[in-house]
């Protein structure tokens, strides 16, 4: 078993879909009149966060209290972090504290790999920098999963802003591992064709409408308007017009076909208002999902002997 | 003290004796030399850093003229360029002068001080690049490494000027709107680890413009730390126009690869980056082919703490004194005449420095290098003489080793302990 | 490993006969009975037991799977389990009898987990226990109400209950094991 979940390359198929399956059983749990588990009874969760993510913070903190462990918020900000401490020192007094785990968000790629230099305790990469968010993409195929009964063999194509995108990289690298396509589709500012090397079938494409016809899953990524001042793109307008998903892009989809969004959406700019609520969309079940995706994680880490 | 080098391979050649004493080679023994065997030992001009970050005055916590010193001397240097980014910076005879001395009192390598091009390296005005000459640190070569001088105005302005006293700009080649934020080398495993991308061509483009304005003025440019192929490239053609272009390489960026990030360990973060394979094949390519006139360290000594975090917070820069002859010499093989020219004779033309880079020989200053060709050492960070322990190398078997470096007839190092 | 047989086929059958015969009996007919099989290997036994009681007096019988193992207290003195699946009956088990059935009565550890995991799903009337093999050393004070065979073993023995539905035969074994 893992110890760590730093990367979605961390995850062959057979432990991904053992994810799934345990999710699976855990979402049982929240149609409970008992929403908890002993499971993890002791056991003492930090959530270690660098950024401000009040959705990702609150689904790792419920998940680990569904399954009754012991969980610290240590948030940067008001802390001893924000007075210049080291991440090496901070792990270290996390370590003193004795935590079993760390969840950890970080605006540097990589920080995760870093930490696991310094606690005892299993690191699970919450978002670093511009490099991974491997539980979203857990939560993500295993949304697709539900909705359209597996993830092998789908055409996934991930739409927007991939240069910068943590749940972009999880996806692709995790949806090859469970045998699906993706494409990556955007400006070719923000979809360099160097990402065609991050996996053997990835294919990268600049025209969404090309793409859609043949996609049974579009994941929308969030772009954000400091790309807009960096030249990446030239507005929100022209942004909108070529890669935003409306209700004529959505029409060019197979009947079948979800629509995904990792949150927190600009609506109006990569995609519509009325796409991100029609029954097509995932959205609200990708934070549901995520719950129990996380429980999993923290057992399939956690569970065993320490 | 006077030595006798018993049976010691000069270059290569045939073995034979060398005395040394008073400061040179020459002169029949006479019995109360200090003996040294040297068979299967290959003797070499002592080696000269045309780039060596020594951090003080300013980050002594880092390293030391002292300690750095030491480093040179037991990686077989007999003289140091010691870089201008010190704080406060060198731009003044004042800085410049105190580095010279402080090198003189470590008496272990001829530390010669580079001059800041411009005034705090903040690229907007020259430093007073006469006096730094005419100080007694004699300064002949200015560099603003770290950053670019990217204003092409103020470059060629810079090149103009020094030709007055026969000065060169040693160039860190990096164009900084390109390099925003960058953290590693632009490809396929920055792609991968979400790191900002350190384009080739924001090295190439300034080594472009600055040949042409070389070209233009007729002076003297050095490019600092070649990391790319197209960089050798445009080189390679500026030389065939007969541009007074010279160029440095690093040990690092002749063995390393932009793979060894994959653990974000800052330990592999330097500026300008670890490249792909086929760049470390065309900067060996142009180190043999002599379009790279030398092999430089860029020794960077960092404080702990400065690499034991986050990558992106990371200083970048790594050891190299203790470890570039061992990788020399396995890149380019027993070929000493080469590695004789590319780590002394030629660095030493470029920095001015009339006392080194000569084959020790009947009458030449005593400023060598024993190697053993046959050892082989592992790398141990901890056991490094620099105050640092930043080396890429940890672990890495290298082949080779220094066994003594002489100064003018001091042994400055010998069985891997500096004299002081 | 050399091993003895404790129950052959036929032993099995019987034993279930009579423990199916002994719920009918104990609970006056089965009527609000739930039959809950904690996995593996009592989930065909509590199949096994309603199609008895079925057969018997023509009363069916909710059957569900009850998986302990995030219930369970030794988790960290192994490696990561597979969680195995829970449902219960339609119905619940709000207010009902559930017999929980289990193949082999041991510490009382997996009972133990098992009354911890009913009282998250609901609040039955009355929790009662079927095994095929209690095989003694109890850790917790925990006995069942209906057993199938006692069998007295020490403590390095392992006790193999094999069925059809799991493992292509039924028997009961009882194998010399290597002290823990």
């Amino acid at each position: 078993m893992i110890k760590h979940l730093l990367s979605a390359a961390d995850l062959d198929a057979p432990t991904a879909t053992l994810i799934h399956d345990i999710a699976a059983e855990m979402a049982t749990v929240a149609g409970r009149e008992v929403k908890k588990l002993p499971t993890l009874r002791g056991r003492t969760v930090v959530n270690l966060f660098y950024e401000d993510s009040t959705r990702t913070r609150t689904s790792f903190e419920v998940a680990a209290k569904r399954l009754s462990a012991d969980v610290v918020n240590f948030s940067a900000k008001g802390s001893s972090v924000e007075k210049g401490e080291s991440l090496k020192d901070t792990a270290w007094t996390l370590q003193a504290m004795g935590a079993d785990a760390v969840v950890i968000r970080h605006p540097a790629s990589g920080a995760p790999n870093r930490l696991v230099n310094w606690v005892h305790g299993s690191v699970l990469n919450a978002g670093d920098g511009t490099h991974e968010h491997p539980t979203q993409a857990l939560l993500d195929t295993y949304t697709m999963r539900s909705r359209l009964g597996t993830v092998a063999g789908l055409n996934v194509a991930i739409v927007g802003d991939v240069l910068h995108s943590r749940v972009a990289r999880s996806n692709a690298l995790l949806l090859h591992t469970l045998g699906a396509k993706v494409t990556l589709v955007g400006p070719p500012t923000l979809v360099p064709p160097v990402f065609e090397t991050l996996t053997p079938d990835v294919r990268v494409g600049y025209d969404i409408d090309a793409v859609l016809p043949e996609a049974d899953v579009v994941m929308m990524l969030r772009v954000q308007k400091e790309r807009m001042n960096a030249a990446f793109f030239p507005s929100w307008h022209e942004y909108s017009r070529r890669y935003g998903l409306d209700a004529a892009r959505v029409r060019r989809l197979p009947d079948h076909a979800i629509v995904m969004h990792p949150g927190p959406m600009n609506r109006g700019v990569e995609i519509a208002p009325d796409v991100a609520d029609s029954p097509r969309s995932t959205i609200v079940e990708q934070v549901a999902n995520g719950v129990s995706v996380r429980m999993a994680c923290l057992y399939l880490l956690l569970g065993g002997r320490s | 003290m006077s030595y006798l080098i018993r049976n010691v391979s000069v270059l290569g050649g045939d073995p034979t004796d060398l005395v040394v004493r008073d400061g040179l080679i020459g002169g029949t023994p006479t019995g109360d030399e200090e003996v040294i065997d040297g068979t299967g030992l290959i003797a070499l001009p002592g080696l000269v850093d045309l780039h060596t970050h020594l951090r003080e005055p300013g980050r002594e916590d880092a390293e030391t003229v002292l300690t750095g010193s030491r480093a040179a001397a037991l990686g077989g240097f007999t003289a140091v360029c010691a870089m201008a980014n010190t704080t406060p910076v060198a731009d003044t005879a004042g800085v410049v002068e105190q580095v010279w001395r402080l090198g003189r009192e470590a008496g272990l390598v001829d530390v010669q001080p580079i001059g800041a091009v411009t005034v705090g390296l903040a690229g907007e005005q020259l430093a007073e690049l006469g006096a730094m000459a005419e100080s007694a640190a004699r300064v002949r070569v200015f560099s603003d490494d770290g950053m670019c001088v990217h204003d092409p105005r103020l470059m060629r302005r810079a090149l103009e000027y020094v030709k007055a006293f026969d000065g060169v700009i040693a160039q860190h080649a990096e164009e900084p709107r390109l390099t925003q934020g960058a953290q590693m080398h632009e490809g396929e495993v920055s792609a991968r680890l979400g790191l900002t991308g350190w384009p080739s061509v924001a090295e190439e483009a300034i080594i472009a413009r600055d040949v042409l304005l070389a070209e233009h003025t007729g002076a003297r440019l050095h490019v600092c730390h070649v990391s790319t192929a197209g960089s050798v490239d445009i080189i390679r053609q500026a030389k065939a126009r007969g541009v007074r272009v010279t160029a440095e390489v690093t040990p690092h960026h002749l063995l390393l690869t932009d793979e060894k990030a994959g653990g974000y360990d800052p330990v592999y973060k330097v500026n300008p980056p670890l490249r792909t394979q086929s760049d470390v094949d065309a900067l060996r390519q142009g180190l043999t082919d002599g379009v790279i006139d030398i092999v430089a360290t860029d020794h960077a000594p960092h404080a702990g703490h400065d690499k034991d975090c986050e990558w992106a917070y990371a200083r970048p820069g790594m050891l190299g004194l203790e470890t570039a002859l061992g990788i020399v010499f396995s890149v380019l093989g027993p070929d000493w005449e080469l590695i004789a020219d590319r780590m002394s004779r030629t660095p030493a033309r470029i920095a001015g420095l009339a006392e080194h880079g000569h084959t020790p020989a009947d009458g030449a200053p005593a400023t060598f290098t024993l190697f053993d060709p046959q050892a082989r050492i592992t790398v141990d960070p901890g056991a490094l003489a620099s105050l640092s322990s930043n080396t890429p190398y940890a672990g890495m078997e290298l082949p080779g080793r220094v066994v003594a470096t002489f100064l003018r007839g001091v042994r400055t190092a010998f069985d891997g302990k500096a004299s002081q | 490993m050399a091993y003895k047989v404790i129950l052959a086929e036929t032993d099995i059958h019987r034993v279930l006969d009579r423990i199916a015969h002994q719920i009918l009996e104990k609970t006056q007919g089965a009527g609000d009975v739930v039959l809950l099989g904690i996995a593996t290997r009592g989930v065909p036994l509590a199949q096994r037991l309603a199609e008895r009681i079925l057969a018997f007096e023509q009363q069916p019988t909710p059957v569900g799977t009850l998986d302990i193992t995030l219930y369970r207290d030794d988790l960290n003195r192994h490696s990561t389990r597979a969680v195995g699946h829970t449902e219960l009956p339609t119905g619940g088990i709000d207010g009902r009898r559930v017999i929980l059935v289990d193949d082999v009565l041991f510490s009382g550890r997996t009972v133990r987990a098992a009354l911890d995991a009913l009282s998250d799903l609901g609040r039955p009337a009355a929790v009662q226990l079927a095994v095929l093999v209690d095989r003694g050393h109890r850790q917790l004070p925990i006995r069942a109400d209906y057993v199938g065979k006692n069998i007295p073993t020490a403590l390095a023995e392992q006790v193999r209950v094999l069925l059809k539905e799991t493992d292509g035969t039924d028997e009961v074994r009882l194998t010399e094991g290597t002290p823990a």
